[in-house]
């Protein structure tokens, strides 16, 4: 496999991410800690982007003209660690390293400056921060009048943290639209459905009112994502933001849509069931 | 007082807040506890269950959390906003300063998951620098207890004192080794072993690698108190000038920075009264990693093994 694979073909790239979500299994098997639902997930929306839309060189990780990609949501880190992993950004022996001490794969991704992980450009785990560093970074561009976008990773939960709706202000009055906020709207948090623990519906017309272009997605249909990405580099003045539909362990029957898969790893017993499920593919496992 | 250094029974610190909880919920229909999303890992889902109208949720808000906490102790409730130690100090700081701190306000925030020890979610969630936050604050009362039973005991207690307090604990289960019927008063702190070579001021987790440590140091002849400092604020200065008299040389222990926790606050008190040589078992200047407990508290200097090397490296230093 080459170091730096773009997939064109849908079928092709549905089965990169069934690969990633096996990769996310094998992970938290070795790793007896971490996250299962959120990863599973975002592994449709997380190989739409890296294998097809970011403009990225896995070997010139820091190249200038690339596409900027924040996440918000540090628990996630195994989507992204395998998607790295996958795209070459370092060798895929390196995910049985997921939360072990001495190593780079830690439980929320850390900065490259001290953990040195490639294809990670700051910290991430508390949440609610990583919108006003898209934003940041993203006016930052329009400043020096770079084409580059900015692409940025939230929670629907995570939507309850104040600083977001700070960051959402922020990127519409300074006219972000090198901006695309991807909200993982998986309708669960940690204790429960997002209307139980803290209600945020209407969440389209509050992007609206504020003065945000808004997209909807099924986030765990590649066909859709191809085509939305392309929908959000219009330079009309307005950030954008795609609400997309996922549900939380997409791919694990037993997983899918249940919020006490939030933050934990399946057991042997478990992960053997999931592995089941989700057929190997051409691209070989990594353990 | 002697203590099952082979087989302790292990317990979680934070099962004690979430026991007390109960009890105070049950004695006082003036106790609310708000929310977070983090009610399974911090343990208010018991009360929750119990007590469903008494239980607040904010979301993932903890500022909010500190403000509207200030609002309920204003229409005369007693809070307890409770999190992950990093978001319940870091996150709210100001909110806590002004609302709480400044304001005077009734509210225990009650952080769990705390310092290095949490372990494999890595640096983001390790709070090491929640003790130093809290304890520049005015009026703010800090207490870090060593197990089970004191988590309870600190719990149940911090409602007899009207005014803001930061109690920390942890997330794995850890040695209860304290009597529950022990007197428990917030700015006393308890001598568990007696010595006069050195004196070991430890807090939280720390107490039990004390007492393992000084166990140790016993059998190569060198004598090490150790002082359970469960408040750190405000802290007993008459038990440290003491024990800096007596022994001589001071060796404080904590899983937190090594800049303004435990060893500043004892620094502070024995450089006005009576410095002595001292010394930091704590994490030095750096952000954790992931990894398990017992890995990080070896790498990062802040266990049994650490507490003896760093004794033996200092008692030459006593004068
Ligand atoms: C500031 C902050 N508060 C609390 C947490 C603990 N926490 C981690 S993930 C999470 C829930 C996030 O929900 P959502 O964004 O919907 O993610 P999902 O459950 O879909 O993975 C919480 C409360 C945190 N990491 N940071």
């Amino acid at each position: 496999m080459s170091k730096n694979p773009k997939i064109t073909d849908v079928n092709e790239l549905n089965e990169m991410s069934r690969q990633i979500r096996r990769d996310i299994i094998n992970m938290l098997l070795i790793s007896k800690s971490g996250h299962s639902g959120g990863p599973l997930g975002l592994a449709d929306i997380f190989t739409a982007l890296y294998f097809n839309k970011l403009n990225i060189n896995s070997e010139k990780p820091e190249m200038e003209e690339r596409d900027y990609f924040f996440l918000s949501i540090g628990h996630v880190a195994p989507v992204w660690y395998a998607t790295l992993a996958r795209r070459g950004y370092f060798e895929l022996d390196e995910l049985k390293t997921l939360r072990k001490v001495n190593g780079r794969l830690q439980g929320h991704p850390a900065p490259l400056k001290t953990h040195g992980l490639p294809g990670i450009e700051i910290a991430s785990g508390s949440l609610g921060q990583g919108l006003s560093i898209a934003v940041g970074c993203a006016i930052g561009l329009k400043l020096d009048k770079k084409p580059n976008h900015v692409y940025c990773v939230n929670g629907d939960g995570e939507l309850q943290e104040g600083q977001l709706w700070e960051a959402i202000m922020t990127a519409a009055h300074h006219k972000t639209d090198n901006l695309t906020m991807i909200v993982d709207f998986n309708d669960c948090q940690i204790d429960g459905r997002i209307p139980e623990v803290m209600n945020l519906y209407p969440l389209k017309d509050k992007f609206i009112s504020f003065g945000w272009e808004v997209f909807e997605v099924d986030g765990n249909n590649m066909n859709e994502l191809m085509e939305i990405f392309e929908k959000t580099k219009m330079p009309n003045g307005k950030p954008k933001v795609i609400i997309a539909k996922t549900f939380m362990g997409n791919g694990v029957s037993f997983m899918k849509d249940d919020h006490r898969w939030h933050g934990v790893p399946p057991n042997p017993e478990q992960g053997k069931i999931a592995l089941e499920e989700l057929a190997p593919t051409k691209f070989g496992d990594f353990v | 007082m002697t203590f099952d250094l082979i087989n302790p029974e292990l317990k979680e610190t934070r099962q004690g807040f979430a026991d007390a909880l109960i009890e105070l919920g049950a004695e006082n229909p003036n106790i609310v506890v708000l929310g977070g999303d983090v009610s399974g890992s911090v343990k208010t889902s018991l009360f929750k269950e119990k007590f469903p109208e008494r239980f607040i949720s904010v979301g993932i808000a903890e500022q909010d959390m500190m403000g509207t906490a200030a609002g309920l102790a204003v229409a005369g409730k007693i809070p307890f906003a409770s999190a992950y130690g990093e978001f319940a100090a870091g996150r709210p700081f100001d909110q806590i300063r002004q609302s709480l701190a400044y304001s005077e306000m009734n509210v225990k925030i009650c952080a769990s998951h705390c310092g290095i020890s949490v372990g494999p979610d890595g640096a983001t969630h390790q709070s090491l620098e929640d003790v130093a936050l809290m304890r520049v604050l005015p009026h703010m009362t800090v207490v870090t207890p060593c197990d089970y039973n004191e988590t309870f005991l600190a719990v149940k207690k911090c409602v007899e004192v009207n005014g803001p307090f930061y109690i920390r604990f942890y997330r794995d289960k850890t040695p209860n080794f304290t009597d529950k019927n022990a007197t428990f008063q917030f700015g006393k702190a308890n001598t568990l072993i007696d010595g006069n070579d050195v004196t070991l001021v430890a807090n939280g987790l720390l107490v039990w690698e004390a007492i393992k440590a000084s166990e140790q140091l016993k059998k190569e002849g060198i004598s090490a108190r150790v002082i359970n400092m469960h408040t750190i604020k405000p802290i007993d200065s008459e038990i440290l000038v003491k024990a800096a008299n007596e022994t001589g040389l001071v060796i404080t222990c904590e899983d937190h920075q090594k800049h303004g926790g435990l060893f500043s606050a004892v620094a502070e008190v024995l450089v006005q009264n009576n410095p002595v040589p001292m010394d930091y078992v704590a994490v030095n200047d750096t952000f954790g990693e992931s990894g398990t407990m017992e890995e990080l508290m070896a790498k990062y200097g802040i266990d049994k093994n650490a507490i003896i090397n760093k004794v033996k490296k200092n008692l030459k230093r006593k004068k």
